[in-house]
Parts: structure tokens; C-alpha cells; sequence
């Protein structure tokens, strides 16, 4: 690594299209080039707004989304129920707008978290080195070894009341939403932390840095000011792309009841019972799946689009 | 290299008595414990005798002296009874150990045979329409939720089209023929979900090596294309791939559990969610360290694979 991605970038543009635009018009650029990134962050924004707009499309129907009617269960699309209803005779457009809330805030909540502690970590490690590095590296290794989903099970399934928790946290309706949150930053920080140790550990020995330590800075200020605005790259094409593996995570877990509890909707556990659904409703066990799918494929190539983008050698593979 | 073959595994030696401790102290934690189970379930016993019990089985000692006691019969061949079977644990396990084998082995062949060659031509043209079909192609395999997948694979083959069976492990005397239908859809969904992982990381690595000076060089002696790709490139790559393999054994492993828990394959991964469910802290003890143990072997195979498919990397 030789030269900063952005200076080397710039010059690269400079010789191929002339010394006019910014390094931020050329990043745009690139990133406008990568037509499936662009349609993707057009379909997230969509999604976005949706499921914002769910308590909208609420009052526009004017139903509840949690009402149990059990005179309208599985009632086939119609005016009043534009994708029909579920088991219990609840609204299904309702339950998956309000489900998608839940499921993105998950992933985005998580992975900004998950990235926040793999940043400080990272960071930490590349720059004093030595048995700090030595022990969190391990760690990494040792989380990245192990079998994650019957771990993830087990740590699901911990009796939070046992752990010595307060009776009005453990027992409280949000507790599962706050759980998952925990359990996937828990194995989730390793990716970041990786990245940002090995992007800090080249930084760590650039002029500009030991200028700074020179000039009597102290080991905050270089970690956050001079070091962490060059390592910022590797980060959010880290995070974008763990913002799907987390949506996946948390349906499999919400999936098999061990997630996000009802009554509160997720699309992972509006798909709990959905292996017996296929008998009698199968549109019950299609659209919630779907719609991880879209969106997890969505953040993925959203992060690709980045990384080709950020990622200086990107130019390399084009041509 | 021996030294620090027996320093890797003195190292995954050690992660393993840590987890086995982390574990141990996790299913403690979780609710209705086999006495308190006991004692709602009869009517004649009070919460007294339920102590008292405790105090029996040594249940109210600290968690250490538990493990203890706990380690030094598994070390002596005693894993325990499992609650659910009423059968030793070990004997539950083992051959469903070799059921998971079976269905990972299988899916990890199929998934090698498709993404070997389909990476290889995605990187040998990148950029160009089927590069970019067979990415997008792999984008979703990793982007399905697996379980959902599978669902969906029940439905079109199982419910509608009534060709596979929806789960199990096969007809009662059916034998091997049996055994093979029901396999195939379980096999099929968790390949499906693993092979575009597989598939990227083929492409990445040979777009990296096909991008080395010395392929140029091979080119520029007039050795042909095919024998470039083939042989320096592929070689080199392999050595990225193998490792990353051998650590995404984890991973297929939990591809496994939820597959094998959709299709009631009897394996390692639907015992363990089972016995979790139940509530049979044995098995789901035991089961769990068998789960940690094979992939922390799995990770020791890819050290061993990186210092002997690379020759320029040395132990010492």
C-alpha cells in the first residue's frame, strides 16, 4: 500500500480524464457505474420508507396490526386486506411492514454497534501491538473457529432472570429485541476488528503519523484523528455488507423461536410456523422470506458496489 | 513444522476446555432445571424435597466444583444419560454424528464440483455477461435465508410436483434407496446455500492470482492459456481457497443445523437444537463440545493445508 487510496486515485483520474473533478465526484462516479448497487440502494431506500410509513398504511385501512380475528383467517388478498390475512386473521401487508421495522433496525442497529466495538478494537490492537494485539487477535480466532449457531442457540435460550438481571428488564416485552441486538455484536465485532488492526498496523508507520507522534501527540489523538479517517473505507464496506449476514442471522434465530419473541413481528418469525403453512397457505411462507431475501441481496450488493468504489485496486479488475 | 503442529494443537487443546467451561456454565443458565421439572411435574413433592434433592445430586454446590465433577467422569468415559432418549448419551451421538457427516461430506463435494469451475470461468473473463451472471447467481445463494430456502424447496418438489419426500431419514425398511430419496432435498438446500460462498471466494482468489507478474511471464514464454489458468493460477489460488474452506467448517455446520431441523435428518445439528429445546442438558452438553470440537479440528486441517500447500511458508 503505497501512496493513500485517495491520492493515488486521484492521481490515476488525473491522467485518465483530466485534473477536473474531486476525489468525491470520482467515488460517485464509480459507485453510479455499479448499476446493481445503485438499483439496490433505490430498492432499500423504498423499503425504508415503507415500513416508516407502516402506521400510515395502518390508519389508511384502517385496521389494527395486531387484532386476532379468528372469523378471517387466511382470507385471500381483497380491499380491505390488500395481501390477505395470516392464521389469526391479522392483516399481512401490516404484519410484514411492521416486521420489516423490526428487522432493519436489527441489522443496522447491530451492525453499527458490531462495528463500533471492531473499530476500537482494531484500532487498539494495530497500534500498541504486542500482547494487546496478541490477545484480541486470539479472540478473533477463537470466535471466527466456533460452530456460531448452536452456540448462538444456547446463549438465546440462557434463562435471563438466572444471569441476576432486574425482574422489570428481563421480563419486559422488548427484552428479545435488545437480546438479539447483544448476541449478534457479540460474534459480529471480529470482521471490523480484523480489518481495522491490519489497515492500522501499515498506518502505524507512515511519515504522517510519526510526524504527529513527534509533534507530542498523544496516542488518542493519533488513533482517532490521523489514523481512523484513512481506515474508514475498509469499515463501511465492512459494515454494509454485515448488515445482510445480521437481517440472516436474526431470521434464522427469530425462524426457529429463539429471536425476536411475538407478539412483536419480525420477518423471521412471522416464518415460525411456516412449514405447516405450505399445506394450507403457502403465500404466508413466501412473502417474509422474500423479502429477507431482497433485502439482504440488496445490502450485499450495495457493499460490493462500495468496495469497488473505496477499493483503489477495483480499477484493476475493469480494465 | 512439528513444533508448531504440537503448538496448534495444544492451542485448540486449550479453546476447547475453555469452551467446555463456557458452555457448562451457559446450560446452567437455562430455564427449567431437571429438579424444578421434577418437582412441577409431581404433585407430591414440595419445593423442601426439591432441595433436598439438590443437595443430593450436589446441584447446590458452586459452578466449579460442578464442572469438576463434571469433567473428571466425562475424562473417564462417563458423559452421562440423556433426558429425552433415556439412553447414554454417547450412543445417541455417535451415529448421528455420522449422519451430519454424511450429509456435509456429500454437500461439500457438490458444492466444490459446481464452484471450481464456475469461479474459475468468472475469473478468467471478468467483467464479461457470464461473469456477471454466474456473480449474481452467487450473491443470492449467500443473500436466501437458508431455512426459507429450504421451505420453498419443500414446497415445489415435496408438496407440489410430489416427486421427494417433504423429511426423514426413510422408510422402515426401505433400505439404502429409501435413505438416498430422502437425503437428496436436504442435500440439495444445504448446498445450495453454501456453494455461493464457496464460489466467490474461488473467483477472488484466482482473479488475484491471474493477476500476478509470473502469469504474465508464463503467458509471455508461450505457454498456453488454458495451462496458465489451469495450472499456475488454479495452484496458487488454492492455497487461499483451502484455508477458507477448511475455517468455514463452522459455518456449514450451522447450514447443517437448520437444514437438518426442516427436513428431520437426524444429525449432530438437530440433536443439539432438540436437546437445547428439551431441555436434555446432557446430550445438548455433550453434543455441543462434539459440534466445537470437529470444527476446531476442521481449523487445524487448514493450518496444516496452508504450510503444505504453500511451500514458501515455513513453521519452523
Amino acid at each position: 500500500m503505497s501512496g493513500g487510496p485517495t491520492d493515488r486515485l486521484a492521481a490515476e483520474t488525473a491522467y485518465a480524464t483530466g485534473p477536473a473533478l474531486s476525489v468525491k465526484a470520482i467515488l460517485w462516479r464509480r459507485f453510479l457505474e455499479h448499476r446493481l448497487a445503485l438499483a439496490s440502494l433505490f430498492v432499500l431506500l423504498a423499503l425504508a420508507l415503507a415500513v416508516i410509513a407502516a402506521p400510515l398504511v395502518e390508519a389508511l385501512l384502517g385496521l389494527d396490526a395486531n387484532l386476532v380475528d379468528l372469523f378471517s383467517r387466511f382470507q385471500p388478498p381483497s380491499a380491505a386486506h390488500p395481501l390477505g390475512t395470516d392464521e389469526i386473521g391479522r392483516d399481512l401487508l401490516l404484519r410484514l411492514l411492521y416486521g420489516g421495522r423490526v428487522s432493519l433496525l436489527v441489522g443496522l442497529a447491530t451492525a453499527l454497534f458490531a462495528a463500533l466495538i471492531g473499530t476500537a478494537l482494531g484500532l487498539l490492537a494495530g497500534y500498541y501491538g504486542g500482547p494487546v494485539d496478541a490477545v484480541l487477535m486470539r479472540l478473533v480466532d477463537g470466535v471466527i473457529a466456533l460452530p456460531l449457531l448452536p452456540l448462538l442457540i444456547v446463549l438465546a435460550a440462557v434463562d435471563l432472570g438466572k444471569l441476576g438481571l432486574p425482574e422489570a428488564l428481563a421480563g419486559s416485552e422488548n427484552i428479545s429485541l435488545y437480546r438479539i441486538v447483544g448476541l449478534i455484536v457479540l460474534v459480529g465485532w471480529t470482521t471490523v476488528a480484523r480489518l481495522v488492526r491490519g489497515a492500522t498496523l501499515t498506518m502505524r508507520t507512515r511519515e504522517f503519523v510519526r510526524a504527529a507522534e513527534g509533534l507530542g501527540a498523544g496516542a488518542p489523538r493519533i488513533m482517532l484523528v490521523h489514523i481512523l479517517p484513512n481506515v474508514v473505507s475498509p469499515i463501511i464496506v465492512a459494515t454494509t455488507l454485515s448488515v445482510g449476514n445480521i437481517i440472516l442471522l436474526e431470521s434464522v434465530l427469530s425462524f426457529l423461536g429463539l429471536g425476536i419473541q411475538p407478539p412483536i413481528p419480525s420477518w423471521g418469525n412471522m416464518l415460525t410456523n411456516a412449514q405447516e403453512l405450505i399445506w394450507s397457505a403457502p403465500h404466508l411462507a413466501i412473502y417474509p422470506g422474500l423479502l429477507i431475501f431482497v433485502t439482504v441481496i440488496a445490502f450485499n450488493f450495495l457493499g460490493d458496489g462500495l468496495q469497488d468504489a473505496l477499493d483503489p485496486r477495483a480499477i484493476h479488475q475493469k480494465k | 513444522m512439528s513444533r508448531f503442529i504440537i503448538q496448534r494443537c495444544a492451542e485448540s487443546l486449550l479453546v476447547l476446555a475453555v469452551m467446555s467451561f463456557v458452555i457448562y456454565g451457559l446450560i446452567g443458565l437455562m430455564p427449567g432445571d431437571p429438579i424444578d421439572i421434577m418437582v412441577s411435574s409431581d404433585p407430591n413433592l414440595t419445593p423442601a424435597d426439591g432441595a433436598r434433592l439438590r443437595a443430593l445430586y450436589g446441584l447446590d454446590q458452586p459452578i466449579a466444583v460442578r464442572y469438576w465433577r463434571w469433567l473428571t467422569a466425562a475424562l473417564s468415559g462417563d458423559l452421562g444419560y440423556s433426558r429425552l432418549h433415556a439412553r447414554p448419551v454417547l450412543e445417541i451421538l455417535l451415529p448421528r454424528l455420522g449422519n451430519t457427516l454424511v450429509l456435509m461430506g456429500l454437500s461439500f463435494a457438490l458444492a466444490l464440483a459446481i464452484a471450481l469451475p464456475a469461479g474459475i470461468v468468472a475469473a478468467v473473463r471478468p467483467r464479461s455477461a457470464l461473469d456477471n451472471l454466474i456473480n449474481i447467481i452467487a450473491f443470492a445463494g449467500i443473500s436466501v435465508p437458508p431455512f426459507w430456502l429450504a421451505i420453498l424447496l419443500i414446497m415445489l418438489f415435496a408438496v407440489t410436483l410430489g416427486w421427494l419426500p417433504a423429511g426423514g431419514m426413510g422408510e422402515a425398511g426401505g433400505g439404502l434407496a429409501s435413505r438416498i430419496e430422502h437425503l437428496i432435498l436436504p442435500l440439495v438446500a444445504l448446498t445450495l446455500a453454501t456453494v455461493g460462498g464457496i464460489l466467490r471466494f474461488v473467483r477472488a482468489a484466482m482473479m488475484e492470482a491471474l493477476r500476478q507478474d509470473f502469469i504474465r511471464t508464463a503467458r509471455a514464454k508461450g505457454v498456453s492459456r488454458a495451462r496458465v489458468v489451469l495450472g499456475h493460477a488454479l495452484r496458487n489460488a488454492m492455497i487461499p481457497v483451502a484455508t477458507i474452506l477448511a475455517l468455514n467448517f463452522g459455518a456449514l455446520f450451522s447450514g447443517a443445523l437448520i437444514t437438518e431441523t426442516l427436513f428431520g435428518w437426524l444429525g449432530m445439528g438437530k440433536t443439539i437444537f432438540d436437546a437445547i429445546m428439551g431441555n436434555d442438558y446432557n446430550l445438548a452438553l455433550v453434543g455441543l463440545l462434539f459440534a466445537t470440537a470437529t470444527t476446531l479440528l476442521a481449523n487445524l486441517a487448514a493450518d496444516m493445508a496452508y504450510a503444505w500447500l504453500d511451500p514458501r511458508i515455513s513453521y519452523r
